[in-house]
């Protein structure tokens, strides 16, 4: 986990004033720490997200909440999905052939 | 500390035109030149950031690359963050949208993708246009029970949580590390697949009177003198309660009698229970007991250890 200062001068463009708004919309959640915050790799990874959606794709503050509500959703399923394949994964060689003999052709 | 990015090294903004920076640069590098500054290192220092600054903002292409963040300051490939790696990992569940569908309860993913699920039901491992349909994994269990129980058959109560629980017929004969398969009470199945089965592996605990042998049961019961020497109506435990046994008149230490179908009760052609008899004393110090050796002049003789031989 990283420090407001450090993530600030990691990511490029950053402002501190910006990055406020952002958390407090909850759009992203460090980990409260005193009077600062703290970042996983993952909440720096959606600074930087948010940091290029806002800016190189010019989005405005009040899409910002809609990309990011499918985007969460979209690598929600990802995860289930994933679980999911793990869970498949360790069956026997046989339930797996019954499940791919019984998916429907997508197209 | 964050580094300064080279327009701020340069002291214009970012969306400055190549002449401006050129301006500035100039200036900058005249103001730090180490010629115009001996004996200055940091003012070396600077020209070279300048220097530096300029060399990538002053060429269009390496300036538009690090607008986009290709490279960084230094002119190095800067790596490409990715959101994707973090989001789908595990601490990826720190943005999981609320009130989203929990694998754990299949009836709940079936649900959120509206398929049929149990309410399937078609032949397993079919084509085009049938869900998807697997029969549920089986569950292991252990369970210990008596010799006794073992031989005449149970009905056994196995718990598997607080309020979930398995009857369990145990057949009549079990052996020991034998397991038993009940149909459809394993893992609930996929899509209407059938459920997997509850597979209990059977521990028989070993008993201090019954030994088993094959079908039938064998005991060692011990026998006054008295008992042996002039027989008589004696209990004897088995494996379905205590019955009463006649002893013949005459009976010795390894005489073998036979209670019939009173070993492994199978339904047809139970096994029976052998009982080998032990004589005892009881009270080898009773004084009328030696009294009686002593005047008791045996009508045959007898060695009991006649065949014996220390070769």
């Amino acid at each position: 986990m990283i420090a407001l200062n450090e993530l600030l001068g990691r990511v490029r463009g950053l402002d501190r004033r910006e990055l406020a708004h952002w958390v407090e919309n909850r759009w992203v959640l460090p980990e409260q720490c005193g009077d600062t915050w703290l970042f996983r790799e993952v909440d720096v990874a959606r600074v930087e997200l948010i940091n290029e959606i806002r800016h190189e794709f010019a989005i405005d503050d009040e899409t910002v909440p809609m990309v990011l509500g499918l985007l969460d959703q979209i690598y929600g399923l990802r995860r289930q999905l994933r679980r999911l394949c793990d869970a498949l994964a360790s069956q026997p060689s046989e339930v797996q052939e019954a499940v791919r003999r019984a998916l429907p052709p997508s197209r | 500390m964050a580094t300064q990015t080279p327009y701020e090294v340069l002291g214009v903004k970012p969306t400055a035109t190549a002449d401006e920076i050129r301006k500035a640069y100039r200036k900058l590098a005249k103001q730090f030149h180490p010629d115009l500054n001996p004996g200055k290192p940091e003012a070396e220092a600077r020209f070279k950031s300048v220097s530096a600054a300029y060399d990538l903002l002053s060429d269009p292409e390496k300036r538009a690359r690090y607008d986009r963040g290709e490279i960084d300051e230094t002119g190095a490939e800067r790596p490409r963050y990715s959101y994707r790696p973090h989001a789908e990992g595990a601490e990826g569940w720190r943005y999981q949208p609320q009130g989203e569908m929990d694998l754990s309860d299949l009836e709940d993913l079936f649900a959120a993708f509206g398929s049929a699920g149990r309410a399937r039901r078609g032949r397993a491992g079919g084509g085009f246009g049938e869900g998807f349909r697997a029969r549920g994994p089986d569950r292991n269990f252990t369970m210990t029970v008596e010799l006794a129980d073992a031989a005449k058959g149970d009905k056994k109560r196995l718990s598997l949580g607080p309020d979930e629980w398995l009857d369990v017929t145990i057949p009549a004969g079990i052996e020991d590390g034998q397991v038993l398969r009940l149909r459809g009470k394993g893992s609930p199945g996929f899509g209407g697949g059938e459920a997997g089965d509850a597979l209990i592996a059977v521990h028989v605990a070993p008993h201090p009177l019954f030994k088993r042998d094959g079908d039938n049961i064998r005991i060692e019961l011990p026998v006054s003198l008295a008992e042996a020497v002039s027989g008589g109506r004696i209990s004897v435990p088995t494996v379905t309660g205590p019955v009463t046994m006649t002893i013949p008149k005459g009976s010795d230490t390894g005489t073998v009698l036979r209670l019939r179908g009173k070993g492994i009760q199978r339904r047809t052609n139970p096994g029976d229970q052998y009982v080998t008899l032990k004589v005892v004393i009881g009270h080898p110090k009773d004084p009328e007991l030696a009294e009686f050796i002593e005047k008791w002049a045996p009508g045959q003789p007898f060695d009991p250890r006649r065949g014996m031989s220390s070769r």
